[in-house]
């Protein structure tokens, strides 16, 4: 059916740019010694610099940071935080019940899942305004493709200005970053979401990938960056389950349990 | 006992409770789907019927869990070159707690490559596309859709299909044929019917995975479900590669060599030390 076998061409050492660890020697991180060329990196600089390659100024970092700091809720209720804090109660370790807590903010009405949906919106939205589309035209092309553009709107709280967004923004415009094209893209959608009947206001998904893309991280980065956003918030859902007595965290009485599904019947008589 | 009401309060039209009568938390009667877990379905019901009773709220017809059982033993082991056992064993031989080897095979098995969602995609082909090998033709050849970008990397072959396989695999073909004998009349029986054109039409052999599709679709499931029972059904030679590994130890696995294109090679202690 193929001619080739190319699985072949891959066999034998595993070819990279990305690095190694030479135990008892030293490392390499992307063409740098760790441990001479990069020792003294802060950590989201090395971690931005292993998804994107690229080095970032400390003023795009301390936004970046700021993305991560103010949307750190350890509030056990939110469902990701939630699988970390039944961990806790189950009395599971502390990186299964956190490493299972952030693959669940890979979620689809929140998290990651909006994360990258409204950077590639913002990108491709940029290059039709850029290309002589009106901005509208755009946005209503989006809704009636996808039916809503996550970063607008928030499932919990669907007409409340986000709380998180001043905050970040006051901190990317004292670092000189809050007026880049993507951010005053991102508003200028606000404003027809806001002014049609759709009613939805910018919450942070839209705001943050604004400030990232504006950085110069594309869509797939700004997703891998955002991997330990909500991380601060959940050790403490952990820890707290933990000090609280085994199983106390969240318990539900059988009653808690409304069914509506057929009645009750025989399997036996059933098959019959 | 306390009879206070529930307060947060879960809806499900798969399973209920009965409380003990001095203990709101403690069920003395469980039920799926109406049926009584501990009382009834302990003795009278096969493993498979009642995954399918969990999956699909109703009791599989004698046929439909056989395929059931048949398929579980297909994939409940795609062996240790497999990326999710393969991942599963990485936690295992390094002493990681279990789960760590199962998140590690679900992670690695996930995937649209081989994984879970390759297995989603299927599965809507065979819902848009069905028994007409034309429209096969043109789904298969049909560019990506520039839609909403997604946490999952974009396809790279045609779902169904082994991206790297020179002719159907023989456990593939033998799995379809066993499948063909309790599913007479749907995509299964149509798939081995018409394998080599699909085939051609993918420029791929058929993949275990097509035939996971294909017979999901067949036992009623969708494709949220069939996705969740595939990572599930692939999970059992995942643990059992993970324990072996953890015995056999890091000295009996491979470590693999690298190539580093741009290492900066090694530095003398004085260039270390500015």
């Amino acid at each position: 059916m193929k001619e080739s076998i190319p699985l072949e061409s891959w066999e034998g050492p595993l070819r990279t740019t990305m690095g190694g660890c030479f135990p008892g020697e030293r490392a390499v991180f992307r063409g740098h010694d760790l441990h001479a060329d990069l020792r003294d990196a802060d950590w989201m600089d090395l971690y931005l610099f292993g998804i994107c390659g690229r080095r970032h100024t400390p003023a795009q970092l301390r936004v970046l940071h700021a993305i991560w700091v103010n949307t750190s809720y350890p509030d056990p209720r939110l469902w990701n935080n939630r699988v970390a804090a039944l961990a806790g109660s189950a009395r599971s370790t502390g990186i299964l019940g956190i490493s299972a807590a952030l693959a669940t903010s890979e979620a689809a009405i929140y998290g990651r899942q909006i994360d990258i949906a409204i950077a590639d919106f913002l990108t491709r939205a940029m290059a039709a305004v850029r290309g002589g589309r009106p901005l509208a035209e755009v946005v209503a092309d989006e809704l009636r493709n996808n039916r809503s553009i996550g970063g607008y709107g928030r499932p919990v709280a669907k007409s409340a200005a986000d709380e998180r967004n001043a905050v970040v923004l006051a901190l990317a415009k004292r670092e000189g970053l809050a007026d880049g094209e993507h951010v005053k893209l991102a508003f200028a959608i606000e404003e027809i979401l806001l002014t049609g009947r759709w009613r939805m206001r910018m919450n942070y998904a839209a705001l943050a990938a604004a400030l990232a893309l504006d950085i110069g991280l594309t869509s797939r980065e700004y997703y891998l960056y955002l991997l330990p956003a909500f991380l601060a918030g959940m050790p403490p859902c952990y820890i707290e389950a933990c000090d609280r007595p085994e199983q106390a965290t969240f318990p539900l009485r059988c009653a808690a349990l409304i069914y509506q599904g057929p009645p009750r019947r025989s399997w036996a008589e059933d098959s019959r | 006992m306390n009879t206070e009401p529930a307060r947060d309060i879960i809806y499900s039209r798969l399973w209920a409770e009965d409380a003990e009568d001095d203990d709101a938390f403690t069920a003395q009667a469980c039920y799926c789907s109406g049926y009584d877990v501990y009382g009834e379905l302990l003795e009278r019901a096969t493993y498979p019927e009642y995954l399918y009773l969990l999956f699909r709220g109703e009791r599989p017809t004698p046929q439909i869990a056989r395929a059931l059982e048949i398929l579980s033993i297909a994939v409940a082991n795609p062996g240790p070159r497999d990326a999710s056992v393969h991942a599963a064993m990485c936690a295992g031989v390094g002493g990681s707690p279990a789960a760590a080897a199962l998140m590690a095979a679900l992670a690695a098995g996930a995937g649209v490559s081989g994984g879970a969602r390759e297995v989603i995609q299927c599965m809507q082909l065979w819902s848009s596309c069905g028994h007409r090998p034309e429209a096969w033709q043109d789904a298969l050849h049909a560019p990506v859709a520039n839609g909403r970008m997604q946490v999952w990397p974009d396809a790279e072959h045609p779902p169904g299909f082994a991206p790297h396989g020179q002719r159907c695999a023989r456990p593939v073909r033998q799995t379809l044929s066993a499948l063909a004998t309790c599913l007479a009349d749907g995509h299964i029986a149509w798939l081995a019917v018409h394998r080599e054109t699909l085939e051609q039409a993918a420029g791929r052999p058929l993949a275990m995975t097509g035939v996971l599709a294909a017979a999901l679709s067949d036992l009623g499931l969708d494709p949220a479900g069939g996705e969740m029972l595939t990572l599930l059904l692939r999970l059992p030679g995942a643990a059992a590669h993970a324990l072996e590994q953890g015995e056999s130890g890091f000295r009996r696995f491979p470590f693999f060599a690298i190539d580093i294109a741009n290492d900066p090679g090694q530095r003398t202690d004085q260039e270390q030390s500015r």
